[in-house]
């Protein structure tokens, strides 16, 4: 009899949560394809042409650059921007939500479209705008995944930027000391792994607030980093910091396929890591048993305790994994990009990894997908300084900040945190 | 029959065990803990920069070849590179004592004050949204609208002397409320988490000022590097020395130290921070606006950062430049968790930290040790404030005084 009485009150506790798609997405995109529209379509310039480069001088086949009539193929590419809202629009209206597919698609559709814009009576190299792309999205990828997986265990990770800081430091200092740049690459790992350990014993042990280890950590990192630089580094480089980079390696076959053999296949061990890594912390975190307790652990750590899962041990895992993980990440910028460190090398990149890790909602393929637009609206943006574009590059530069603005504030879907992001268990 | 309420109370209990949240209990470990953890802190901080110190001079690595021979050698070295390096600190941070006139040896107290000025103003606002239980990461970025709006007054418009400061202090203010209001106005509408949404609008800023430096309106004519024209005499704050940049910011910085503390501890809407911080759907129920104080406390610490802008446009720099913010905004997290989020204790905080800037510019020019060893020194600091036990545990302090309950923050709410 007390049964009723019971479940009476917890009646108005249950909100309406996804019943209703969002019109928020269908809203963005109508007013994104009004712009490509009105900007790229009807007031762009007529009888000009877009000219891309296809194949690199060292192609095996050579393709001839694509040239395309600026106005019509733009005005093509915002019809089709326009089409995919009016779908979206047609769905929601219809009570289904918005797929990925079709973000995605009005996505490529958009930034075609401002491509073949902006580059009327120009030529760009297609390649080379794919290449460039990738290699500034390498550390952010590296970045995002460690984010991944500390967050899914529960653990906010804003320490991203000194993981990297510390792996590109340690790996160019340990790479010239020893002589080897692989011994570099495993430095590269331990430096991610110790400011990974210090979040860790803080945040973990310790249950301070895991926003502020990570913030002091960043500060800490970039203060040692610059001050050995000062002291050691620049002064002698020619004994601490002259590793060298790694050699590109060509995988047979596959790097002679034209655009994308040079983009993915011609690279250095760093980005054949990633995409191995990025594949096993996808496989990992969802189709494992090891993934189905890092994200029980992130999402209800009580009831994982209940299940036996030591919740405190599986965090501390997890955050030393993504530590060694972004340390990696950090490698590239000295190892497989430059050849030496310099002050301040990761230069907020790990704000952009965290930035990469929410865009692409906490999992691992999105936030590649998420880095790797990233990384091709930066290069895009040096690139277009060059040949001289209507728009000046320091809004190109914003766009990644202000996209996760707008994903962050839910203008562009839903994205949720696991639920016990940041929260530390404590064993009552 | 029997009674249906106590099962009742019972069953709604689980959904909400947490009886102190994350935030609450960090700010417990903020708010309650001792000076004497603070103290030790610093000194930790003091020695493992020490450590860096010594371990990276080349004249100590020069000796310790033949450690083992004459272990001496290396100690002294490494006693001289240390004494050398934090003697310079202080003496260009607090007195000069070879300075024959009293003016000249306090010099540096007074850059000193000029360095904490835009600190405290900055670490007053993060320490404002602390209290509401915001996490304010974006000062920098605030602090970059005020500067920008500031400027532009100040070098820009060409009002009549008095009218012209108040209004360029004003406008600063407004630009950085501007910034910080449209994270509160997110949080409050979307949920948007402040800290992304913050970091994200610091680096906004950033490119924001570097795009206007490039335009007409806001470049030197005749400059080739990006920075604006000097801001007229008029919308200068006045300064109160003449071989000394300390200007009127300061006492600005004081009055708004004190304005926080009288919000915080004697006002209506300074009870509906420090209620929503402790707990914000207790503050819900007792029919408080928690959307609202979101909007106002980003609005008010925005403000605050704005004015730190302000005074590093109009008082010290006396121009923008991209640099124009110099890390303040940071700092000033640093300098409000040392001052653990209260007005009084982040003035302080502003304070050391103010004359570690100072100190270490001439530490660099006279005994070639890297500014940076500032830095290392202000995050270890944190750090070790940030996890007092471990501070307890390495000096071996009694715990006695740790488990006091709640200083300040909780106790607003019922005894």
């Amino acid at each position: 009899m007390s049964a009723p009485t019971v479940l009476a009150p917890s009646a108005p506790a249950a909100p309406d949560i996804a019943v209703r798609p969002s019109w928020k997405a269908p809203i963005a995109f109508a007013v994104l394809a009004l712009v490509a529209l009105i900007a790229f379509g009807i007031l762009g310039e007529s009888g000009q042409t877009s000219t891309f480069g296809i194949s690199t001088s060292s192609d095996a086949w050579q393709i001839d650059p694509l040239a395309l009539s600026s106005q019509p193929v733009a005005l093509g590419l915002s019809l089709v921007c326009v089409v995919v809202a009016a779908y979206a629009a047609w769905l929601v209206r219809a009570g289904h939500s918005v797929p990925m597919w079709l973000t995605v698609l009005f996505t490529i559709a958009f930034v075609l479209a401002f491509l073949v814009w902006a580059v009327a009576g120009e030529q760009i190299s297609f390649t080379s705008l794919l290449q460039g792309a990738l290699a500034l999205s390498v550390p952010l990828v590296f970045g995002a995944l460690s984010g991944v997986l500390c967050e899914r265990a529960g653990v906010i990770n804003i320490a991203i930027e000194g993981q990297l800081l510390a792996g590109a430091f340690l790996s160019a200092v340990v790479a010239t000391l020893t002589g080897s740049l692989y011994v570099g690459l495993v430095a590269a790992v331990v430096a991610g792994l110790l400011v990974a350990f210090v979040l860790a014993v803080f945040a973990i042990k310790y249950i301070v607030n895991q926003i502020i280890v990570g913030v002091v950590l960043n500060v800490l990192v970039l203060g040692v980093t610059n001050f050995l630089y000062g002291q050691l580094l620049a002064p002698e480089a020619a004994t601490w910091n002259s590793p060298g980079t790694l050699p590109r390696v060509e995988i047979p076959l596959l790097s002679e396929i034209p655009v994308i053999g040079p983009v993915l296949f011609e690279q250095t061990i760093i980005v054949y890591a990633m995409y191995v890594t990025v594949a096993l912390v996808h496989v990992a975190l969802f189709r494992t048993r090891w993934g189905l307790r890092v994200r029980a652990v992130g999402e209800h750590p009580k009831a994982a305790d209940t299940l036996g899962i030591r919740v405190n041990t599986v965090r501390f895992r997890n955050v030393l994994l993504g530590g060694a993980v972004a340390g990696l990440g950090g490698a590239f910028f000295t190892l497989g990009n430059v050849g030496a460190f310099s002050r301040e090398m990761s230069a907020g990149q790990g704000f952009i990894a965290l930035a990469a890790m929410i865009f692409g909602r906490w999992s691992p393929l999105g936030a590649l997908g998420a880095a790797l637009l990233f990384g091709f609206a930066n290069n895009l943006q040096s690139l277009l300084g060059i040949i001289g574009t209507p728009i000046p590059s320091e809004f190109m530069l914003m766009l990644p900040y202000i996209l996760t603005i707008f994903a962050v504030a839910g203008l562009v879907g839903r994205v949720r945190a696991p639920a016990a992001d940041g929260e530390p268990y404590v064993k009552s | 029959m029997t009674d249906p309420k106590p099962p009742v109370d019972v069953a709604e209990e689980p959904p909400a065990p947490r009886q102190e949240t994350f935030f609450q209990r960090f700010m417990r470990e903020l708010t309650g803990g001792s000076i004497l953890v603070t103290i030790l802190s610093v000194v930790l901080a003091l020695l493992i920069g020490a450590v860096l110190i010594a371990a990276s001079d080349p004249d100590v690595q020069d000796r310790a070849d033949y450690f083992f021979s004459r272990p001496g050698d290396t100690l002294s070295a490494a006693w001289s590179a240390i004494s050398d390096a934090y003697g310079a600190l202080f003496t260009g941070s607090i007195i000069d004592i070879d300075e024959y006139t009293v003016g000249r040896a306090l010099r540096p107290l007074a850059e000193t004050a000029t360095n904490a000025a835009p600190l405290i103003a900055a670490g007053l606002g993060v320490a404002l949204a602390f209290r509401a239980g915001l996490f304010n990461i974006g000062a920098e970025g605030q602090i970059i609208l005020g500067a920008i709006l500031a400027g532009y007054v100040g070098f820009g418009w060409h009002l009549p002397t008095g009218l012209h400061l108040i209004v360029g202090v004003l406008a600063g203010i407004v630009g950085g409320a501007v910034w910080g209001g449209v994270v509160g106005l997110l949080k409050a509408r979307t949920g948007a988490h402040e800290v992304i949404v913050t970091i994200m609008l610091n680096y906004v800023a950033r490119f924001l000022i570097a795009y206007l430096l490039t335009t007409t309106a806001f470049q030197r004519p005749g400059a080739s590097n990006p920075v604006s024209p000097i801001v007229d005499d008029s919308a200068q704050l006045p300064r109160f020395f003449d071989d000394s940049r300390l200007h009127l910011g300061f006492v600005l910085v004081i009055l708004a130290a004190f304005g926080v503390w009288w919000l915080l501890e004697r006002s209506t809407m300074g009870f509906e921070f420090r209620a929503v911080g402790a707990n914000p759907n207790a503050a819900r129920t007792a029919g408080m606006s928690v959307s609202r104080t979101y909007v106002w406390v980003m609005l008010l610490a925005g403000g605050l950062a704005g004015l730190a802008g302000v005074m590093q446009v109009l008082g010290t720099e006396r121009y923008l430049t991209s640099g124009i913010s110099a890390g303040i905004g940071f700092d000033a997290i640093t300098v409000a968790l040392l001052g653990r989020a209260s007005p009084w204790g982040t003035v302080a905080a502003g304070l050391l930290f103010g004359a570690l800037r100072a100190g270490g510019v001439p530490m660099q020019a006279s005994t070639g040790t890297p500014i940076d060893i500032i830095v290392v020194i202000q995050s270890l600091i944190v750090l070790f404030i940030a996890a007092p036990p471990l501070v307890r545990a390495i000096f071996r302090v009694p715990v006695r005084s740790a488990g006091q309950p709640v200083a300040g923050l909780q106790r607003g709410w019922g005894a």
